[in-house]
């Protein structure tokens, strides 16, 4: 199924090492025949850690301190999924309502700081200034230099969002916040005060934030078309069909809107998802078993769960949520480019359900860990993380002690679509002509609307310079280009 | 008047990236920053090969031939090599895999794992060397200054750097080093 690259002689080979503005480290490499068509896109996530071995034999209350450290991106993500399972492991089957909700207003935080860091730190550069612009200004710097209103805003929104889990994890990194079957501080009235003064100019910025996508997606017809697939989508839903990004139902759904399965008890998950490993990337390429490794790949994150839901439970975004299905003509919107417009969505959602949670009077309640019931041998917690369905497995002996691990993080579940979706710029914008700067940032504008989280993929991180060499079939080099310290972009020939 | 900027260069090796992320925890201050300081590489920039720099920030441990040739390519080209965090001062979080061998672990996550299909090693040539042990940096190279938290704070960035700026040598008040 999966030649190796030196099998296949008569293509030639062209790397992009590595991919920038994304966290963490994967390269793209293609295969082209003698007339410039792809035969082959991969996108390579080339490190590896082995959290599943090594938290073998740590007592589980460890666990979700250790996880995180997966991501210092989106580490509440990590630390809740496992929460979630540890609650199995002690048998609290139902939180308090205060610390539920406190969870859920971390997540939101977290949601909220991840997504804004995305749109505003990482992407933004590549819509303000373009795809091909100069790589030298084409950064967070470069925005806050040109649009300095705009970065400060993102910039805000992010600090929001970490100031909310700083409130509640003590820290804004690797905090400690969650017990088996509960949450270990109370939200004090100072500090909710605190949040609840910033919450309008959080809910405005947001709301601009989604226009400002909105406006980029409909008024740029090439975006439309820029990596776009059709696939099969997977994401939680609440009870109702809503969007729903702490508890609920996995639903899975065909491009053209068949259910596959919905409101499916994720405990199960072994039943609906495979994981296939391939010999050149140490991430592996989880499918829906249902539909077999050929058709069962599947996108998650925002547009998935844009897509996905019924509803939204908070009215901006819900009307927000209804222009972007209109947008879709009713269908879904497949548009990878769409994933930052959807994002935004979910931000401003984010935002609404941060300022509920705040005037609700559970929140500074101080009943905060569920009695703990009979002891459980497994326990598998799973959420919406920012970038879309995380799964955490544990399995635990009779003195607590880890035995068994598993962990499907959400960048993994998209590694098909990424593939695809790099196969899909390659070959529109190759296309048999020399390569140039420009190629190279759309194939990574490609990679980046999904928003990977490498450092969680592959639990590990890494940067190398960036090379290109264009080799003819016999393997004769015909051109090379690499990056110079200023960023540009030069043969070397 | 346009006194030179200082320039920065960053990266994460086997980190997890929050180190980088407690840098932005600066927030509106990375502003201020920004009119004394430059990036060079960086994960936030493309610019993707370091240049001549004053100061060199690294993130995470070195677990595979990558990340020893990116340790060494800043080593080369920063005056000032700092080891940010605990995993690159001490191998942190992923060095935990040091108690087992490589293969036990890659056995776990590739062939022994749950929902696994074709279940094999990954193994090609685009894939670097893993090392058998994850090591913290200063085994690889000459490190400069020390910068301790899971990750440091902001506050510990900001206070380093105006220290380095100022020319003067760097010292973190107590109440500033956490350890959790």
């Amino acid at each position: 199924m999966n030649p190796t690259m030196n099998a296949q002689s008569n293509l030639r080979r062209v790397a992009i090492d590595p991919v920038t503005r994304v966290e963490g480290h994967g390269k793209i490499t293609l295969l082209l025949d003698a007339d410039n068509h792809i035969h082959e896109a991969r996108f390579h996530i080339v490190e590896f850690r082995g959290f599943e071995k090594f938290i073998q034999g740590r007592p589980y209350w460890e666990v979700p301190f250790f996880v995180q450290r997966l991501c210092g991106i989106c580490p509440v993500s990590h630390q809740l999924a496992a929460a979630k399972a540890v609650d199995q492991l002690v048998g609290v089957e139902q939180l308090t309502p205060t610390a539920e909700k406190l969870r859920r207003l971390l997540h939101f935080g977290q949601t909220l700081q991840s997504h804004a860091l995305h749109f505003f730190h990482l992407s933004s550069p590549d819509f303000l200034f373009g795809f091909g612009s100069d790589p030298a200004q084409r950064n967070i710097v470069g925005v806050l230099e040109k649009y300095p209103e705009l970065a400060l805003k993102g910039v805000k929104l992010r600090k929001y969002g970490q100031q909310i889990i700083a409130a509640i994890a003590g820290k804004r990194i690797h905090g400690t916040a969650t017990v088996a079957g509960g949450m270990n501080k109370a939200l004090s009235l100072a500090e909710r005060d605190t949040l609840l003064a910033d919450i309008q100019d959080i809910l405005a910025w947001c709301q601009e934030a989604v226009t400002l996508n909105e406006h980029i997606h409909t008024s740029h017809p090439e975006h439309q078309v820029f990596a776009t697939l059709r696939s099969n989508f997977l994401g939680m839903v609440g009870r109702g069909g809503e969007l729903e990004l702490y508890h609920g139902g996995l639903r899975a759904t065909a491009a053209d809107g068949k259910r596959i399965f919905d409101q499916f008890d994720y405990r199960g998950y072994q039943e609906i998802i495979r994981e296939e490993v391939r010999s050149w990337s140490y991430m592996k390429f989880p499918y829906l078993t249902a539909l077999g490794k050929e058709q069962g790949w599947y996108r998650v994150g925002p547009l998935a769960r844009v897509n996905n839901c019924d509803s939204i439970a908070t009215p901006l975004a819900e009307t927000a949520r209804k222009n972007f299905r209109a947008f879709g003509h009713g269908g879904f919107v497949h548009d990878t480019l769409a994933y930052h417009w959807a994002r935004m969505i979910e931000a401003l959602h984010c935002a609404e359900s941060i300022h509920a949670l705040l005037l609700d009077p559970d929140i500074t309640g101080s009943e905060l860990v569920a009695t703990h019931g009979e002891k459980c041998s497994t326990g598998i917690g799973v959420i919406e993380a920012p970038r879309g369905t995380l799964f955490h497995h544990y399995q635990i002996d009779e003195q607590g002690l880890i035995t068994k691990a598993n962990l499907i993080v959400s960048t993994t579940s998209n590694n098909q679509a990424m593939n695809e979706s790099v196969r899909a710029v390659a070959n529109q914008y190759l296309d048999g002509h020399e390569i140039t700067e420009g190629l190279l940032n759309h194939l990574e504008v490609a990679v980046r609307a999904y928003d990977p989280c490498l450092s969680c993929a592959t639990h590990a991180l890494g940067k190398m310079p960036l090379q290109i060499e264009l080799l003819d079939a016999d393997g004769l080099l015909l051109d090379r280009l690499s990056k110079a310290s200023t960023g540009l972009i030069e043969r070397t020939d | 008047m346009n006194k030179p900027k200082i320039r920065i260069a960053t990266t994460s090796l086997a980190g997890c990236f929050g180190c980088h992320m407690s840098f932005l925890d600066m927030d509106e201050r990375l502003v201020d920053l920004l009119e004394k300081v430059e990036f060079n590489r960086s994960p936030l920039t493309d610019i993707k090969q370091c240049g001549p720099c004053d100061i060199g920030l690294i993130e995470g441990g070195v677990c595979n031939a990558e990340n020893v040739h990116v340790l060494r390519e800043f080593r080369n080209n920063c005056r000032i090599l700092i080891a940010v965090g605990a995993c690159a001062i001490n191998g942190g979080v992923p060095s935990m895999r040091n108690h087992y061998t490589l293969r036990e672990c890659l056995k776990e996550t590739y062939v022994n794992g749950v929902g696994v299909e074709n279940p094999q090693i990954p193994m090609d040539v685009e894939l670097p060397l893993l090392l058998d042990k994850v090591h913290a940096i200063h085994d690889i190279v000459r490190v400069d200054y020390y910068l301790p938290g899971c990750p440091p704070s902001p506050e510990e960035f900001l206070m380093v750097l105006g220290a380095l700026l100022e020319g003067k040598e760097p010292a973190l008040p107590r109440q500033l080093i956490h350890y959790d």
